[in-house]
């Protein structure tokens, strides 16, 4: 039985070098290492429940070893084991350690569902509208007037009240740092708070498999101080009151017009344009195109001259643009600033 | 003796195997399906894995790998581990019970035809433009034809053919176990998996129709316009989940309970002892049966029910953990005590046990709703029911088909190959599973087909697809140890591992009418009560006579295959073809129904020919 035990030290190894290589995943995105109160009490349940279940598996591996020893038939060992029936006080002693186990775990879990499952309303939390689609976020935030897609900008220390549906199919809305997620039921309204305890940019996922390009349905959170927050808020409120201002340069003028033609469809900025797809009024303050590549000239570029290859199955058709033409877009498209956010 | 004693026309070959309504046959038959879609769904898992390997790697697209997950989850739980399952339960439950045949032979093969039936359609997605890709939970909306292609029609249509097969399968289980005990055997001195497959054939009867509801809405929804689950026309898209998980979560414990039932008789059996606390393992074994049906919520925390449902979903959950708790402490002190012996068999039964507690322990931190907000649709669900599923149930099926082969085939399987086989596949398991659960606890959701280079992911990726080649080895010694065996002249005894039940009081393989004479049982542990009164076999209930047998029948088989041609005509929306299999299918209920078919007698002095004694 030596190699049991061997292998058995190997995977105890395995697992701690696969723990400590890679540390607890990185914080931005990590549930390992929580970085707002919700996250914080769902570790904390985590740690709870991983506790008593490890003390249980150390008690059933400890019997199994020394059962897997000292009972293992020996050569030449003859004769008949005694022909145990059972016994009720064993019996008893393993129904009701777990059941007082379980009741430990129960109570949190009990108020901590309670606690996660309040609604706040406007004057306690920041209220966002999150609308998902195939395969892309809307965020909106009625109390403000602002509406915002793929980065969404949230206030830190503050409670943040969303309200969830789907424009298409079922998606699931999950930013691991901040807490655990809840899913996007189109025709049906979903509430959960979360709150940032700190500044930064965390990344949110998708969790519900929606479609070809699930795998690629990211967005990021960008958490500002509660001023940079207000000021930003009133900055994008302005422009979207107002039509799209007019860029510096002539090509990005020329980027202009083919994007009023080509793209505000779909596409809004500032006060114009359709909702078909994201909201572009502060495009290049985001930190992504298209949720996944960086944002920078290339990439955009990149996107604009095949979003299927980039992201199958989304619904931005090949606009079969000239490379001018995307120079021009590209060009434009950076303009599309807001205000600079402070990484 | 019978007025109609005559002989059915003897069928050799390929005609026999069709026509077969002998339960052992079916059994081999259902291990030949099931392993075969066994290695499809893992050819699958290693494509899935394979295009992991690496972040942003392109070995297969975005829809392809939708369809791999979907028709990996699909196969392995239907098409493989279900079939798997009623193979031995096919093979060894009418044995263990003292029993000739099940209680419907005839409804025995329909079950198995119309399973394979479902499951080939299914299968021939990938031939007629592309397998569906929702998932294996299918979800609506996906699965609607708004957002997905024609392959979840085959997914409609074959699993509810399929699912006929299994749910016949389950009645005639519970009447088998229920009506055809030899004298003396009681249900408290039943095998614990006979009792397994007892409790198991409960919750296929009451699951498989809320499937069945659902994939009909489904069906409606997807080939005649209506709108059950389409939120713009009225529907409610979190139906489609209810129905799936009242008969999914049952699904869970409809599979783990055999893989319960195998590992008690393996455990019991290599250790010399009885089974410790044998009624609690029965209570236990029915108790998991019932909470499975009160949980099914417990898949859908995150949906949005509310801190209430959600809570009382999770407590529930929590009590499972109880019953399962018992279980696994029932059988270390089975082994406590006595004197362990480690072929191949006992090896997969005593790596099930740490394994299966993982991912028991998981289960239960799963059944804490907030919690559960973090894992829901990570890796660490891809973690946990792997670890239940592949180290409960594979781990089990392993430990089963080492253990019964000779009783199936009479041939033993080799030992070697057999350490080979569980050592490569164990740590391969382990590797491939779990990193996972940290993988999903440090952000990687389930069912991506690629993931971004630079989020912390890679290595757990890595070492994940690494396992996959040990388990791969440890498949294909297991084929090679069968192929070896198959080749193998030297024949099984009837009682290779000093057994317990009464499978083991009958030649290897049996013949076809099991028990020349049916035995009286005298306790639990039949075999185990006369070996220890010092007598060489069973006492006999009856004394030696004719024996009736039902007559083979190719009806089950072109039975299903009109349902099979009926299910592309709806597809396709052809409604001669539509006709055609429904007249085939009709047709044939009607002969069986109209035709008299008596069966026939084995006399006693052929049963003396055939060397029962042997």
């Amino acid at each position: 039985m030596k190699s049991w035990q061997q292998s058995w030290r190997q995977l105890f190894l395995f697992g701690l070098l696969a723990l400590t290589l890679s540390g607890c995943g990185m914080k931005e995105l990590s549930a390992l290492q929580p970085q707002g109160p919700v996250a914080a009490m769902q570790f904390d349940l985590m740690k709870l429940s991983a506790s008593i279940m490890i003390g249980v598996f150390i008690v059933v591996m400890l019997i199994l070893t020394y059962v897997l020893i000292r009972y293992r038939k020996r050569p030449g060992q003859e004769g008949i084991p005694k022909q145990v029936e059972g016994s009720h006080t064993l019996e008893i002693i393993w129904t009701v350690i777990p059941f007082l186990l379980l009741i430990v775990m129960a109570v949190p879990t009990v108020t901590t569902g309670f606690t996660l499952g309040k609604e706040y309303n406007k004057d306690e939390a920041l209220q966002v509208r999150v609308t998902a689609h195939q395969f892309w976020w809307e965020f909106e935030y009625p109390d403000l007037g602002v509406a915002t897609a793929q980065d969404l900008v949230l206030p830190v220390n503050q409670k943040i009240q969303f309200t969830l549906t789907s424009a298409d199919v079922m998606h699931a809305f999950w930013i691991p740092a901040l807490g655990g997620k809840i899913d996007t039921n189109p025709g049906l309204d979903n509430k959960m708070w979360l709150q940032a305890d700190r500044t930064g940019v965390f990344y949110g996922k998708c969790a519900e498999l929606c479609g070809a390009s699930h795998a690629l349905m990211d967005f990021k959170v960008d958490v500002l101080e509660q001023d940079e927050f207000a000021a930003w808020a009133e900055k994008m409120k302005g422009v979207q009151s107002a039509e799209p201002a007019a860029p510096a340069t002539a090509n990005a003028v020329q980027g202009q017009q083919i994007f009023e033609k080509s793209c505000l469809g779909c596409h809004a900025v500032a006060g114009k344009g359709g909702k078909m797809g994201p909201n572009l009024t502060n495009f290049a303050d985001r930190q992504r195109v298209a949720g996944i590549m960086p944002n920078d000239a290339e990439h955009l570029a990149k996107w604009l001259r095949d979003p299927q290859k980039e992201k199958p199955g989304n619904n931005m058709p090949n606009l079969n643009l000239s490379e001018d033409q995307i120079n021009s877009l590209v060009e434009y498209m950076s303009t599309l600033k807001v205000q600079e956010i402070k990484r | 003796m019978s007025a109609h004693a005559s002989h059915a026309p003897k069928r050799s070959g390929i005609a026999d195997w069709l026509t077969t309504v002998d339960h052992k046959k079916i059994g081999i038959l259902y291990l030949i399906a099931g392993g075969i879609f066994f290695l499809a769904g893992g050819l699958e898992a290693l494509l899935i894995r394979l295009q992991l390997m690496y972040p942003e790697l392109q070995v297969i697209g975005a829809k392809t790998f939708n369809e791999l997950i979907t028709m990996h989850g699909t196969t392995m739980i239907f098409l493989a581990a279900m079939p798997v399952i009623f193979a031995l339960m096919n093979a060894i439950v009418p044995l263990q019970i003292g029993a000739r045949d099940v209680a419907f032979p005839f409804v025995n093969a329909l079950g198995f035809w119309l399973f394979f039936f479902g499951g080939v359609l299914i299968n021939t997605s990938w031939f007629l433009g592309g397998a569906p890709d929702a998932g294996w939970t299918s979800y609506a909306t996906l699965a609607l034809n708004q957002y997905s292609g024609f392959g979840i029609d085959f997914y409609v249509l074959g699993l509810q053919i399929a699912g006929l097969g299994t749910l016949i399968g389950g009645i005639n289980f519970l009447v088998t176990i229920i009506n055809m005990r030899a004298p003396g055997m009681t249900f408290m001195r039943m095998p614990l998996f006979t009792w397994a497959s007892f409790v198991t054939s409960g919750l296929i009867l009451f699951a498989f129709p809320a499937i069945t509801v659902g994939l009909v809405l489904l069906m409606f929804d997807r080939l005649f316009g209506a709108a059950f689950f389409n939120p713009d026309a009225g529907g409610n898209v979190v139906i489609w989940q209810h129905l799936f998980w009242i008969f999914g979560h049952p699904e869970v414990y409809i599979l783990i309970l055999p893989a319960f039932g195998i590992i008690s008789e393996v455990v019991s059996t290599f250790s010399k002892k009885r089974l410790f606390g044998y009624s609690s393992m029965v209570f236990a074994t029915a108790l998991i049966g019932f909470l499975g049906f009160m949980v099914w919520a417990h898949h859908m925390f995150t949906t949005g029910m509310g801190p209430i449902a959600n809570t009382l979903f999770g407590l529930a959950t929590m009590l499972i953990a109880v019953p399962t708790g018992i279980k696994i402490f029932n059988w270390l002190l089975t082994m406590w005590g006595g004197q362990i012996r480690f072929p191949t068999a006992n090896l997969f039964a005593v790596g099930f046990i740490p394994t299966f507690t993982i991912g028991g322990m998981t289960g239960v931190m799963l059944a804490v709703p907030p919690a559960d907000y973090q894992y829901h649709d990570s890796y660490f669900v891809v973690a946990h029911f792997h670890y239940v599923i592949v180290g409960g149930l594979v781990f089990g099926l392993f430990a089963g088909l080492y253990y019964w082969w000779p009783k199936m085939f009479g041939k033993m399987l080799n030992e070697t190959i057999g350490k080979w086989n569980f050592w490569t596949f164990f740590i391969g398991f382990h590797l491939t599973f779990f990193p996972q659960h940290f993988l999903g606890l440090m952000g990687m959701p389930r069912r991506v087909f690629t993931y971004l280079a630079g989020q912390g992911l890679e290595l757990g990726n890595f070492i994940s697809t690494i396992g996959v080649f040990g388990m791969t080895i440890g498949t294909i010694l297991f084929l090679v140890n069968a192929y070896v065996a198959a080749k193998s002249s030297k024949r099984a005894p009837a009682d290779p591992w000093d057994g317990r039940t009464l499978e083991w009081s009958i030649p290897s393989p049996p013949p076809e009418y099991n028990f020349a004479q049916t035995p009286l049982v005298r306790g639990l542990d039949a075999l185990w009560v006369e070996k220890m009164a010092g007598n060489k076999g069973m006492t006999y209930a009856e004394p030696l006579g004719s024996i009736h047998m039902p007559n083979g029948s190719f009806l089950p088989f072109i039975m299903s295959l009109g349902l099979f041609i009926a299910g592309y005509g709806f597809m396709y929306h052809n409604y001669v073809v539509v006709g055609i299999g429904m007249v085939i299918t009709f047709g044939c209920m009607l002969m069986r129904s109209l035709k008299d078919d008596p069966g026939y007698h084995i006399e006693p002095d052929e049963i003396d020919e055939k060397g029962v004694k042997a």
